[in-house]
């Protein structure tokens, strides 16, 4: 499986890992990590620039973003107001209309407060943003959300960084039978065979960062995620057979002595 | 004249947003501007005067998730 693209508000993604750029060594490993992972989205912050040592490195002269498609984040944000300024800023930044929206509601758990998200949906829609809100494992949510003019759903595995894994495959699967728009797994993701799990119940992509980042070789791992990817797609593609309480068997009973 | 950036208080001569930048080493094609909350547009930078007491932000990208 070479090509296996998906379009999202015309803009073609070649691969179904997305990447995160946080809390790596340094920019060097960021760039040999995303060029392991094969991923064409990487996710950025939107921070105040340092204006005491302006001669520290700039993470973008590490990505080229002709090469990769820069998806802006507005992580830290706790209401509609900081999500709008900082989304705005990244348009402003000059990378894209692309946002991962993030309105969180709580230090300790890092879940979305969905009322502010769905407000914060509606405003940018309006302003031309291609929003993709990060949201519960809420399949009305993810309902309300593609209503409000999201491009696409990125419902939570399990918290931010836990690396618990896919909590609800269930209520995965319900938002990706009634979402019309891509879902896309955002965070929770703690080993390969996770995101192998999110692609074979069907989510258009996994985005990805403290699995890889937090692992002991960055490289390898973004590495192993990508085949995990592929593997559940393929797999999903392929079409599972039903589980069943009892053995058939596998070899014919005709032709026995 | 006294101007905030980043919450960090300066002292600057210059008169328009583009020679401000120029002078704190910024290239402006990968930051966005934000002057007493409103969002400068790149095309107005070379135009946007700078004033006493002004509340700059300028942000970039960083790593992030």
């Amino acid at each position: 499986m070479l090509k296996d693209n998906f379009i999202i508000r015309g803009i073609e993604f070649k691969s179904r890992f997305w990447i995160g750029t946080g809390k790596y060594k340094d920019f060097e490993e960021t760039a040999r990590v995303i060029e392991a992972s094969g991923a064409d989205v990487v996710t950025v912050a939107v921070r105040r620039v340092n204006i005491i040592d302006r001669n520290s490195p700039n993470l973008l002269d590490f990505i080229d973003p002709g090469k990769y498609k820069i998806l802006p984040n507005t992580a830290g944000c706790y209401n509609v107001e900081d999500a709008v300024r900082y989304s705005r800023l990244a348009r402003e930044a000059g990378v894209s209309d692309m946002i991962k929206l993030e309105v969180i509601g709580d230090e300790k758990t890092l879940f979305p407060d969905t009322i502010g998200l769905l407000k914060a949906t509606e405003i940018l829609a309006k302003e031309g943003f291609i929003v993709f809100p990060y949201t519960n494992d809420d399949p009305i949510m993810a309902k309300r959300l593609e209503d409000a003019g999201a491009a696409a759903v990125m419902p939570l595995g399990a918290p931010i960084g836990s690396g618990l894994g896919i909590r609800n495959p269930y209520n995965l699967k319900i938002i990706l039978e009634s979402a019309k728009v891509p879902v896309i797994v955002d965070a929770g993701v703690g080993i390969a065979s996770d995101a192998a799990v999110a692609m074979e119940l069907g989510c258009d992509a996994v985005l990805i960062n403290t699995a890889v980042a937090g692992a002991k070789e960055p490289v390898l791992m973004a590495e192993a995620i990508k085949y995990a990817v592929w593997a559940g797609r393929l797999a999903y593609k392929a079409g599972r057979i039903p589980k069943k309480l009892y053995a058939t068997a596998s070899s014919p009973i005709e032709g026995m002595l | 004249m006294k101007i905030k950036i980043n919450g960090e208080e300066l002292r600057t001569d210059r008169r328009v947003l583009s020679e401000l930048l120029e002078e704190l080493n910024i290239q402006p094609g990968r930051v966005a501007v934000e002057v007493n909350l409103k969002i400068i547009r790149k095309a107005d930078y070379d135009t946007h005067p700078i004033m006493e007491g002004d509340n700059i932000e300028i942000v970039n990208f960083v790593g992030g998730g």
